[in-house]
């Protein structure tokens, strides 16, 4: 009789510590969580290990089905062509260049912009604001053959300015975005803080500098790495407007036929394979993996602060 | 020593000598005239301040308000703004439209040559036996993947919600696709198969679904199973959208639901899910947008590319600005039509309480 009392409790105390009190804080719940986010980020990722992997096997190990995961030997090699292929310290140097100002053009006007919707009251500014959100959905596909002709008689086209202007008009790639980011960060700074500086007797552009930039700050750091990652991206309208290899992903659409310029065509051990193209890929997305694990906590929190989520 | 302190002083000197000069000779010479012409900007014929009142001409009285003070100071902000909206988005789409009605080439001799051809640029369209196939299969994959999608962002929202450890971490490995998904790696990565898994190519429903479908129905689903991770890849936005919604949810509904009894599964139908729906609007919104941007090699934003640049009056295979026009036209709408398309079905109906 005890002993089933015993086998009883402890079967209780197993049936607790494995579904818990109301399951959710069970250890089988946990289990088939953490089971269920484990494969699905190897789903999630398994592009980005193929790269890896792939990008350092050498040609009998693309070739060999028996070899997947670890390859026999790792070729360097591959990046070192690679490396050469993408003229790697100059065009990185050249790509972030520009990024760097086109971005920056983007922050500092979506940040103006902004203020201008956040703050005042003006007659239409309704009809805008949702003329500004319409923006977002609005191709860049659609105005691109108009765009094209109107670069083209402003003699932009073919020159940096042809994304300089639109950024520094709050027309760039999700400009809308950041617009957005903006207004809903200057709508949390409390009215009166401002009519305070008014009566003490700031100007408009005064109050802005001194009061809301500096409070501003964080959202300045997100949209700049949103629009530096977005315009970094952007390979169809930037190969469009600007020219060919202004970007590193620009020289990486290149990247066969510089090769064969660089390696010609014949010459022993030089033929492009797979690996030497995915040692490309990498070198291509390694300056944007760096960022993101310096500020990745900026990127993931940042739909809060975009106010889509109803404030 | 004694030589260097005496030349510091002498050059301090000389500065301070130099702006108190630089002071009065301002002071004499150069303010006058500024505030002359200051004065004469404020009270002239054409515009004249008094009080609070502004004279144009004489006539023109505006009383300056904080009001219109504020709505001057808002159009300042957005000017640059207004500017862009007017040269850079809106005059291109009615441009383009105009464009998309007429037959247009480029030469660099007299520029744009436009001849007025009515419908036909999109008639033409929808003859062609190359882009029809390229837009039914545009929508019938976006019909297909956008509600994988919108369901697996959910679902790995949810599951990053849970009390689970390094949450952080979690994120950071959903968010990561957004960072690095450009258009050249992808299509790379699309080259050597490298967007679906081996194990899901090889499966009975690939083979099955492709033998034993139509083809109009089988083409969306297995370009679908084809790219299927680079089309999870898309997630990384609604996925955050999602866990800022789950984190709106008062812990208190769970409890009281709990107490009464619900299971968990019970608690996602009825607690999860529909306080989830209201975000589903945009992440649709972000979702069909980001996919429709994307530019596969031949595929039809290439094409508008190519019929753009390639485009001369002679050629028997690229039909210049006014085709590509047409081209992107309906592209934007089939994008419109499918975004109303997914937000009319996924709109909460009203609850009825009896």
């Amino acid at each position: 009789m005890k002993l089933l009392n015993i086998s009883v409790a402890r079967q209780q105390k197993l049936r607790k510590i494995w579904l818990g009190k109301n399951l959710t804080d069970g250890l089988a719940y946990r289990l088939v969580i953490y089971l269920l986010l484990i494969s699905f980020s190897y789903i999630y990722l398994y592009p980005l290990l193929f790269m890896v992997v792939n990008s350092l096997k050498s040609v009998d190990d693309l070739i060999n089905p028996g070899v997947q995961w670890i390859p026999t030997a790792l070729i360097w090699e591959n990046y070192e062509r690679a490396f050469q292929v993408l003229n790697l310290p100059q065009s990185i140097i050249d790509s972030t260049g520009y990024v760097l100002r086109v971005s920056v053009a983007a922050t500092l006007s979506s940040a103006l912009i902004g203020y201008g919707f956040a703050r005042f009251d003006f007659p239409f500014k309704k009809l805008f604001f949702a003329i500004m959100l319409a923006t977002f959905i609005l191709p860049q596909q659609v105005t691109m053959v108009a765009n094209m002709i109107i670069y083209r008689e402003l003699n932009i086209i073919s020159s940096e300015s042809a994304m300089l202007y639109p950024a520094l008009t709050g027309q760039g790639i999700n400009a809308a975005i950041y617009i957005l980011i903006f207004y809903t960060f200057y709508k949390t700074i409390p009215g009166i803080l401002i009519e305070s500086a008014e009566v003490d007797g700031a100007g408009q552009l005064r109050i802005f500098r001194s009061i809301i930039l500096p409070l501003a700050i964080p959202s300045f750091v997100i949209v700049f790495l949103f629009s530096f990652v977005w315009y970094w991206n952007e390979s169809f309208i930037t190969g469009l407007y600007v020219g060919d290899k202004i970007t590193l992903p620009l020289w990486l659409q290149a990247f066969r036929s510089s090769y064969e310029s660089i390696f010609p065509p014949g010459t022993p051990g030089a033929e492009l394979n797979e690996a030497i193209l995915l040692a490309g890929n990498m070198l291509t997305i390694l300056p944007l993996l760096l960022l993101y694990f310096f500020s990745q906590k900026l990127f993931t929190q940042s739909i809060d602060r975009t106010g889509i989520t109803g404030e | 020593m004694k030589k260097m302190k005496l030349f510091f002083k002498r050059l301090f000197q000389f500065f301070t000598h130099g702006f108190v000069r630089f002071g009065e000779f301002w002071q004499a010479k150069i303010q006058p005239p500024l505030d002359r012409i200051t004065y004469v900007l404020r009270h002239n014929f054409i515009y004249r301040e008094e009080g609070n009142i502004i004279y144009f001409f004489h006539i023109l009285k505006i009383k300056v308000t904080r009001k219109r003070r504020h709505a001057l100071y808002g159009y300042l902000f957005i000017s640059s703004w207004l500017i862009g909206i007017s040269f850079f988005t809106l005059y291109p789409l009615f441009y383009s439209l105009y464009l998309s009605f007429h037959e247009a080439y480029y030469n660099l001799q007299d520029g744009i040559t436009t001849t007025y051809i009515g419908f036909n640029n999109y008639i033409n369209i929808l003859r062609s036996q190359i882009l029809i196939p390229l837009y039914t299969n545009y929508l019938g994959r976006m019909v297909v993947a956008v509600p994988i999608i919108i369901v697996f962002s959910i679902i790995i929202a949810v599951l990053v919600n849970a009390p689970i450890k390094s949450k952080s971490l979690w994120r950071t490995v959903f968010f990561l696709p957004v960072i690095i998904s450009t258009g050249p790696v992808i299509n790379e990565l699309n080259a050597q198969s490298a967007i679906t898994l081996p194990n899901l190519q090889a499966s009975g429903i690939y083979s099955y679904l492709a033998n034993n479908l139509p083809a109009f129905l089988a083409d969306p689903l297995t370009t679908v199973i084809n790219s299927m991770l680079i089309i999870l890849w898309y997630a990384g936005i609604p996925i955050l959208i999602y866990l800022a919604g789950l984190q709106k949810i008062d812990p208190s509904l769970y409890e009281a639901a709990s107490m009464d009894g619900a299971s968990p599964w019970m608690r996602f139908w009825k607690i999860t899910l529909p306080s989830l729906m209201p975000f589903t609007g945009i992440s649709i919104v972000y979702v069909v947008v980001s996919m429709s941007l994307f530019v596969e090699p031949a595929g039809l934003l290439d094409l508008t590319r190519t019929h753009m640049l390639v485009g001369a009056p002679d050629s028997a295979f690229w039909f210049g600005y006014g085709y590509a026009a047409a081209m992107a036209w309906i592209y934007f709408i089939l994008m419109v039509l499918l975004i109303l398309l997914f937000t009319r079905i996924t709109k909460e109906k009203p609850v009825r309480i009896q």
